[in-house]
């Protein structure tokens, strides 16, 4: 209460709720809190698949094994597009504290090409692994083939679908934004989403360690 | 609406974070490629780099540090890690026992 | 031909031979003619409900009250509605399976092996998934915002879509009765046996989605508790003042986020296996069915303290008001509680001690789950010191959580037995087994969620149930418990193992026909419970409370009137104790009108929640008969109704202050004109909710 900082309410991942009242901020805060809360349930879905991916390692039926099937080429490239989409999104997140003016205002032009880029980079990401998995399969490395083959592909696949999601989330985002301009629901849909980015590149870089990079080391 | 002076420092702050997670990952790739470590070292070596790089996320990108406003998002993270780390630990305790004694 | 791959198209693996009837007319056996009988009842009673409904003309009336409503309290009213649904097919399902092998010794008896699999597959699987699970859900639903002085829950509309998620799996369930059969893999479905190689019906798949289902919308109860809690206490209630209900359901909650999460990758990667091919279970192409029992258990064992936690709570509110005393060692009860839900998950591996593990591997989960019997022995020492000089008053509720202190300390015994891994691998899948943890789940969580239900339905409805009917209804509860499950205690002991069809032992018999008879006193309970409800609603005059606080008890629910209104509160409280109604009534500060009432922001009634819901069960419906155009539709549809809710704006109601204001007077006069009865003269008809109050000195702590 005393020594608080005049301006706005920041919040998270910098919320500007600019003239809230104290219930209308900690309903965002619930929101946030509650999005974080699924954010834990899901980490503990993809911590799981990383346990059977990790007892799978010798279970290659005769089929190809995990130094097999990574390329440190492709799994470099789909990590800086994935960190830079991180950075992209963060821009702007940052660009969308620039006031709740609606529709597409001048000052907002930023933000909205900021969220464009992180569309594409992660567009590129999925494109890469589609292409990855294509590769797999003509070399008959698919999933039905043993155990390792199934736990490589579902637990590097649920990521990939997750970006999906996100992919496919980020344009509705900006469809609302177009159409009703940036209210406070739509402020916690995008907060929810940036959390759902980063904690994807977050993921990721337990994919590309224990995945990639352990293939390489074998 | 911030002002430009906050503004700045939070787009220092992302580029400072973006380029610490570049540069662990960096490190990672460049030491598994360059051979600068091997095997079991190698390994722990890069799943050391990758939790740093986690905290960097962490702090830079999702903004959870240690003051007072982030706590309960903090008390959950701390949390969900030790739950995480019970069932992905417990899970190959009990199968590498498993696998070692039908083999 | 175009025309086979048409209907394979269009229609899947479906058939005439899917539905029951036809197999009854194929090959009238008794087992099929039974199978065949559940589906008809299946049917009609779709049937009847939806004339019913319609000759009543009240379609509208449930589409806009209680279907799309993100009310806390009908949605939780509308979950127990669910679960006691559910109780009633598993629990004929249980007096089925009772009779078989009553009657099966050295015979065939009735149901043939198929049928009896899918019987305890069902029984199991509806017990936890479809009653347990909507039953203590409920509970927390109607009464967590109300102890803690809230409006609703922190998410209403996901609330009720996680209501329609549980309701679609139901859904599932039941219709696997009408078109089709259910796994025969038990309620844990363990593979390779639920692989296709074994497995190559549908049955499987059922009980995958059904259960996939059901865990997704316990994940978004879990989310809800824990926000709701975390969020939205009224100002002053600080976690130490929170009563004992919210507590465990905070606990419960944790559980429920960490723990669904195993279940669901257990069950999808099941689905994998099944569906596209892959190895995870399989016995071929590298597959490790240990992998499964893993996940399935990682998921189970906290999963049995979900259900026994909201139980804990209800003990704690209904022990402190029929002793009319404060609960004793609030403190400990709040670190039991939480040492509970944190060891739940140390100790999975107990479940599978015989599969393989080393000595030091089992010794070491041996351990810990011995040590999850300490907390709990802390509670029930709690338990018994709040009753100790007390004055205790004997009302259904109350012999409830006696029957259940007694009884499931017994049950913890023969836990402590199975606990330890040698005695375990003698009594692994014998009855010894099946007798130990239904010892745990009646008298610990059913009756937690009867004596729950017992207790707040004066406040949701506005009514007193009819206490003769509730105390028979306790005595057929527990003395059925005893006589359908102590028998398996020396049934297992005496080697008879778990889930046979046949019995070649004659030594058996006579502990079997007591259990059998046990069990058609637990059917009585049941159907008492209902008689209850009847003549309690035919009474529902005369035993009005509408003051709302009939037992002169503790908690912020009761300070409302009874049913309460839709906003809950005039006016947010502010609390400043523990049990903070209950010294405010004896400071002589309840009941008094607030000095300004405002409008109130309440959820607007959604589609949405039933939208998702049905689509998703119809989806899995899909998936489940391979009848792709299906699941990808509904897919969509679901998909489509999450995208078109989150462009919506116009979410909220506003409930004018006049109105408020009006309703609350209303109840205010009616408090005023209502006579305060003393504790003796509860269960009279002079109760209209208002207690007699004895000025006391102010409480001791903050």
């Amino acid at each position: 209460m005393t020594g608080a900082p005049p301006g706005p309410v920041l919040l998270h991942a910098g919320l500007n709720l600019d003239h809230a009242t104290r219930e209308e901020a900690e309903q965002v805060e619930s929101d946030v809190f509650g999005f974080w809360v699924f954010l834990m349930s899901d980490a503990v879905v993809f911590a799981l698949l990383f346990a059977l991916f990790g007892t799978s390692l010798e279970a290659t039926a005769g089929g190809p094994d995990l130094a097999g099937v990574v390329k440190l080429g492709p799994a470099f490239i789909e990590t800086m597009l994935l960190l830079a989409s991180s950075f992209t999104f963060g821009m702007s997140s940052i660009m969308l504290k620039r006031g709740a003016k609606p529709r597409l205002a001048l000052h907002l032009r930023p933000a909205v090409l900021w969220l464009a880029l992180t569309w594409l980079l992660g567009i590129a990401f999925l494109g890469m692994e589609v292409n990855d998995f294509a590769t797999m399969a003509q070399h008959g490395a698919t999933a039905d083939r043993s155990f390792f083959l199934s736990a490589f592909t579902v637990l590097v696949g649920t990521h990939g679908l997750h970006v999906l999601t996100g992919v496919i989330w980020l344009p509705v985002l900006l469809l609302q934004l177009a159409s009703g301009g940036l209210d406070r629901p739509l402020k916690v849909n995008m907060i929810r989403l940036s959390l759902f980015w980063h904690f994807l590149d977050i993921v990721w870089i337990a994919i590309f360690s224990v995945v990639y990079l352990q293939g390489a080391l074998r | 609406m911030t002002s430009p002076a906050i503004e700045r420092g939070e787009v220092r702050s992302l580029i400072l974070g973006y380029g610490l997670a570049l540069l662990f990952t960096l490190l990672a790739f460049g030491m598994v490629v360059l051979q600068m470590l091997t095997g079991r070292e190698a390994f722990y070596a890069v799943l050391g780099l990758g939790l740093v790089q986690m905290l960097v996320h962490f702090r830079f990108f999702l903004h959870i540090d240690l003051r007072r406003n982030s706590w309960p998002d903090l008390q959950l993270l701390v949390f969900s890690a030790m739950i995480v780390a019970l069932m992905v630990g417990g899970t190959l305790v009990v199968l590498f026992n498993l696998h070692r004694r039908m083999m | 031909m175009n025309d086979p791959s048409l209907a394979t198209f269009l229609l899947g693996q479906l058939s005439w031979g899917a539905l029951p009837f036809v197999r009854a007319w194929r090959d009238p056996n008794v087992s099929e003619i039974i199978g065949a009988g559940a589906g008809v009842i299946v049917v009609l009673g779709a049937v009847g409900a939806i004339a019913l409904i319609t000759w009543l003309r009240a379609w509208k009336y449930l589409w806009t009250e209680w279907f799309t409503s993100l009310d806390h309290k009908k949605i939780g009213i509308m979950y127990v509605v669910l679960a006691g649904v559910m109780l009633t097919r598993a629990l004929i399902e249980a007096v089925l399976i009772r009779t078989q092998q009553a009657v099966a010794i050295n015979a065939p008896g009735y149901v043939e092996p198929g049928h009896f699999a899918q019987l305890f597959t069902t029984h199991g699987s509806i017990m936890i998934f479809f009653m347990a699970m909507p039953f203590l859900t409920g509970l927390m639903n109607y009464v967590v915002p109300l102890q803690i002085g809230a409006r609703d829950m922190a998410f209403p509309y996901l609330n009720s879509v996680g209501l329609w998620l549980t309701a679609g799996g139901a859904g599932l369930m039941m219709a696997s009765l009408a078109v089709g059969e259910f796994s025969t893999g038990g309620w844990s479905g363990y593979p390779p046996y639920t692989e296709l190689a074994f497995s190559g019906g549908i049955g499987p798949d059922y009980w995958i989605w059904a259960v996939t289902l059901s865990s997704l919308g316990s994940v978004t109860v879990g989310i809800n508790i824990v926000c709701t809690i975390y969020k939205l206490r009224a100002p002053g209630m600080t976690f130490l003042r929170l009563p004992l209900f919210c507590w465990t359901s905070l606990c419960t909650a944790i559980l429920m986020i960490f723990a669904m999460p195993a279940l669901t990758v257990a069950t999808l990667l099941l689905a994998a296996d099944r569906y596209a091919g892959m190895h995870f279970f399989t016995d071929d192409g590298g597959g490790n069915m240990m992998n499964y029992v893993n996940l399935f258990w990682l998921f189970g064992h906290p999963e049995v303290y979900i259900v026994v936690l909201p139980s804990f709570g209800v003990y704690s509110e209904v022990i402190s008001a029929f002793s009319s005393k404060e609960l004793y060692g609030y403190k400990s009860l709040v670190i039991a509680t939480m040492a509970i839900a944190v060891l739940s998950f140390t100790v999975w591996l107990h479940h599978f001690f015989t599969m393989g593990q080393s000595a030091s591997v089992n010794a070491a989960f041996g351990i810990a789950t011995m040590t999850i019997g300490i907390p709990t022995g802390v509670k029930i020492y709690d338990w018994i010191w709040t009753m100790f000089r007390g004055e205790v008053r004997f009302t259904p509720p109350m012999v409830l959580s006696m029957a259940f202190m007694m009884t499931f300390v017994l049950g913890g015994f023969t836990g402590i037995i199975l606990a330890t891994p040698p005695l375990d691998y003698m009594m692994h899948n014998t009855l010894f087994l099946v007798a130990h943890f239904h010892n745990m789940l009646i008298p610990g969580t059913l009756y937690g969620l009867l004596a729950g239900y017992m207790y707040w339905f004066p406040k949701a409805f506005g009514f007193r149930l009819n206490e003769r009917w509730g105390w028979v209804s306790a005595v057929c509860w527990i003395s059925g418990f005893y006589l359908a499950f102590f028998p398996l205690y020396v049934l297992g002991a005496s080697g008879m193992a778990r889930r046979t069809q046949e019995v070649f032992d004659p030594a058996f018999r006579p502990w079997l026909l007591i259990a059998l008879f046990g069990a058609f006193v637990l059917l009585t309970a049941l159907a008492t419970l209902f008689v209850q409800l009847y003549v309690s609603i035919r009474d529902r005059q005369a035993n009005a409370v509408p003051v709302g606080d009939p037992w002169d008890a503790r908690g912020l629910e009761w300070s409302v009137a009874a049913p309460p209104p839709e906003w809950n509160f005039a006016t947010i409280p502010h609390v400043g104790d523990r049990d903070a109604f209950y010294w405010r009534k004896r400071a002589g500060g309840a009941y008094r009108p607030a000095d300004h009432y405002r409008d109130i922001e309440l959820p607007k009634e959604s589609a949405c929640g039933v939208i998702i819901g049905i689509a998703a069960a119809a989806c899995c419906f899909g998936l489940v008969w391979r009848i792709w155009w299906m699941a990808v539709l509904f897919g969509v549809i679901v998909v489509a109704t999450v995208i078109v809710r989150s462009f919506m704006r116009n979410v909220i109601k506003t409930i004018p202050a006049a109105k408020v204001e009006a309703a609350d007077r209303r109840w205010l006069a009616k408090a005023q004109a209502a006579q305060p009865i003393p504790r003796e003269q509860e269960q009279s008809g002079l109760n209209q909710g208002r207690a007699k109050i004895f000025p006391q000195p102010t409480p001791r702590h903050a």
